[in-house]
């Protein structure tokens, strides 16, 4: 994410995004990567852009983002916490290590703590089952985790 | 590249000796157990002591996950040294005993009991059984560099389709060879091929489906991250066999590393002219995209996935039209699995014969599986078709650990089935598994011991079966949906008689009229698991008890008066003050308050309370 970059910055990364994309087929989800790249979400403001930018309707914008759990609407924290409730993870006991998260900080699935540096989301599979449970913190992947590993990991961000 | 002769220069031009070369695992495995600091320190002490002649690179995964961090050291004899759970500690002592003073660090080696070190993990138990086609360069070659998969003879099997077979010939070699579809369903590769070349049309397409979604998978990742170009050379053999131009990957975004290697590898063959414009000189042409998933798992499914290359909402189509006649963006189109593409070039290197001198009657070749859950020793194993489960599990990766009794496996995610005790010398096959309720899927396989709760289990992946409904029809959107909440009544003690038909009858409507896979398919965990658990779901149902203790609203905590010191502790830890007695007197627990948290039974130091 664009974090330094004002919002004019980030408005012309989009348009520079999109005139690269404008005649690819099936531009949209690319595209769209590349936004919440660049944001850090994708609120209506910046789906408006995008549909306007490719052409497309603002509706079926919508409809694509609201389809793909990839997309947010709401802001993600600085660091992005992935848990996998995956078969092999579950297995071995994944459930309690979110509870463990949940815990140390103060937040439920799907939010964001106050300060915005954590935000908290499960997921299905990371491919990574060898070492369940798992879970990623932007692309740094942690495995074999039991509940008391969560203070330390969260301590390093 | 204009030749094979070309090629082959190549292949020639990297075999400079060196008196060690060393591998340091980094897969998403090998980096998430610590491999980045194990491969800066082994770079940083060839620095400082200047030691020109080693060679040191990253590969992708070896296989056991379990023992990651994982370094392999050749020496310039070729003997193969495994070292296994590397720190950069453990880095200084084998640079200096190992590679500087000649003599490898026992300790650190590889090793089926601990204790009794083995010199490579050829010759552990894990590896003995393996045969390794899909997975022949993971863990052997820097995926990142296109010369070390030249090195292994690769992308010759496209320079001898393009400048010796004909598509016809290259669709009949597929065909032999018995090659049938990884990602699950099975579908001969061959005849797929066949249907498409056959179909009319100036642009056609060759997908690749790497949108490895099942949990408990991770077969396909392994080789994105260890053997990129095997799919790569594979699409180009598929475009030129189906008279396509125009190969696109739909990788999911949860595979950052994969996707990386992937743009490395495209890159890299594009400059050696391997894809792009008039391929080695014969005037043919192959491009290849990416695309990558946004977290759905029903963009797995073949015309959801294209659905989504589209750029729309991935729901599925109805079929017919097939994809073969009408795919992507509505011309004829081959989806092919990553693992079923990573076959193909050996395939036409040595022949359909040799590839259909393996397997079963009607299962040729071999299947990777991801074994992961309750089993001593997690990882990816590629196995001959026809091995039994028995063999899998015990022979080859450990058995059950802490002396539990093994209870299921699971294969095919939430859309397969188990496989109980009774069948633990099935002999590994499409049909065969068929044949017993359960499927091959795409090959993770996840095992359960005598402690987990087959509801549980079932009741978990219809839950990930409901998220994952892409709405579209209303057997999968809305029927799925009341199984779950069917099973949400028998896992929380609420459950009706009725229940056990109610979840039969629904299961069959909702696999006889679901649009797709996901929604035809979701039921199978639930059936497969009444099916050979028909007495579990019963005692949750009638007798409102869970045999495992696993269903938490289900069980009762109890404090044995025998062991009850009086205490209190755990009394006065009860955040629903559900406990009641007097000092040295046993305490007791009122039930109908409780609620399940199990608090009580974590802080007695007399292990005087239990659950039932």
């Amino acid at each position: 994410m664009c974090q330094n970059c004002s919002l004019d910055e980030k408005d012309k990364k989009l348009q520079d995004v999109i005139a690269k994309y404008k005649d690819t087929k099936g531009a949209l989800i690319p595209v769209l990567h590349e936004a919440q790249t660049i944001y850090g979400y994708l609120p209506l403001t910046v789906q408006e852009k995008v549909a306007e930018g490719l052409s497309v309707p603002l509706s079926e914008v919508y409809g694509v983002v609201t389809f793909y759990t990839n997309f947010s609407l709401y802001p993600k924290g600085q660091y992005k916490i992935s848990l996998c409730l995956g078969t092999a993870c579950y297995v071995k006991g994944s459930s309690l290590v979110l509870d463990e998260l949940k815990k140390q900080l103060g937040i439920e699935v799907g939010q964001c703590t106050a300060d915005g540096k954590f935000s908290l989301d499960a997921c299905r599979c990371l491919g990574a089952c060898g070492l369940a449970p798992v879970m990623m913190i932007n692309e740094d992947v942690y495995g074999t985790l039991v509940p008391g590993d969560v203070a330390g990991i969260l301590k390093k961000y | 590249m204009k030749s094979l002769a070309e090629l082959k220069a190549i292949k020639e031009k990297v075999k400079k000796p060196v008196d060690y070369k060393i591998l340091v695992g980094m897969a998403t495995c090998g980096v998430a157990a610590g491999a980045g600091p194990v491969m800066d320190s082994f770079s940083k002490i060839i620095s400082e002591k200047n030691l020109t002649n080693i060679e040191l690179k990253l590969t992708g995964c070896i296989g056991i996950c379990r023992l990651e961090p994982l370094v392999e050291v050749y020496d310039k004899k070729g003997n193969r040294y495994t070292y296994v759970k590397m720190t950069a500690e453990r880095v200084a002592e084998v640079m200096e005993k190992h590679i500087i003073g000649g003599m490898p660090v026992t300790e650190y080696l590889i090793y089926d009991e601990p204790g009794q070190p083995l010199q490579n993990i050829l010759d552990t138990k894990f590896f003995k059984k393996q045969v390794r086609i899909a997975l022949r360069n993971c863990g052997i070659i820097n995926p990142e560099n296109i010369d070390d998969y030249i090195e292994r003879d690769g992308y010759t099997a496209l320079g001898k389709v393009l400048t010796q077979m004909k598509p016809d010939e290259v669709i009949q070699t597929m065909m032999d060879s018995g090659l049938r579809g990884r990602g699950g369903a099975g579908f001969p590769t061959g005849l797929k091929w066949k249907f498409a070349a056959a179909a009319k049309g100036d642009q056609k397409y060759v997908c690749c489906n790497a949108d490895e979604g099942d949990p408990g998978a991770f077969m396909d990742r392994s080789v994105l991250e260890g053997d990129p170009h095997s799919v790569l050379e594979a699409m180009a053999i598929a475009g030129f066999a189906i008279g396509s131009n125009q190969g696109y990957i739909y990788v999911r975004a949860e595979y950052p590393t994969a996707v990386k290697r992937l743009y490395i590898a495209i890159k890299q063959a594009k400059e050696y002219g391997l894809l792009g414009k008039n391929i080695f000189n014969t005037g043919f042409d192959f491009d290849i995209e990416l695309r990558l998933g946004a977290g759905a798992f029903v963009c797995g499914e073949e015309t959801a996935l294209m659905t989504s290359i589209e750029g729309k909402r991935g729901e599925p189509r109805p079929r017919p039209p097939f994809p073969a006649n009408k795919g992507l963006f509505g011309v004829p189109t081959i989806l092919n699995n990553v693992e079923t593409f990573a076959n193909v070039a050996e395939i036409i290197n040595k022949g359909a014969a040799w590839f259909s001198s393996i397997g079963t009657e009607k299962s040729k070749g071999t299947k990777v599986f991801a074994v992961g859950g309750k089993i001593h020793t997690t990882g990816l194993v590629e196995i001959p078709m026809g091995t039994t489960l028995r063999e899998v599990l015990y022979d080859i990766c450990g058995g059950i650990p802490n002396g539990k009794a093994f209870k299921a496996a699971q294969t095919g995610g939430p859309s397969g089935g188990c496989i109980p005790a009774e069948h633990l010398d099935i002999k590994i096959d499409y049909d065969s598994l068929i044949s017993i309720g359960a499927m091959m899927g795409s090959g993770g396989l996840i095992v359960m011991d005598e402690d987990n709760c087959m509801v549980d289990i079932a009741r978990f992946f219809l839950g990930f079966t409901v998220d994952e409904s892409c709405g579209k029809c209303p057997p999968c959107r809305i029927g799925t949906r009341r199984m779950l909440e069917i099973l949400d009544r028998i896992t929380s003690g609420n459950s009706e008689p009725e229940d056990l038909n109610r979840l039969e009858r629904l299961a069959g409507s909702i696999k006889e009229s679901a649009l797709c896979a996901l929604g035809q398919t979701a039921p199978n965990p639930i059936l497969s698991t009444i099916k050979y658990f028909r007495k579990e779901y019963e005692t949750h149902i009638i007798d409102k008890k869970c045999p495992t203790c696993v269903c938490k609203e289900l069980l009762n905590y109890y404090i044995d008066p025998e062991k009850c010191t009086g205490c209190s502790v755990c009394s006065r830890n009860c955040p629903v003050k559900c406990i009641s007695g007097q000092i040295k007197s046993p305490f007791v627990i009122d039930n109908e308050k409780c609620i399940k948290c199990g608090t009580c039974m974590t802080k007695c130091k007399f292990g005087a309370i239990s659950r039932k």
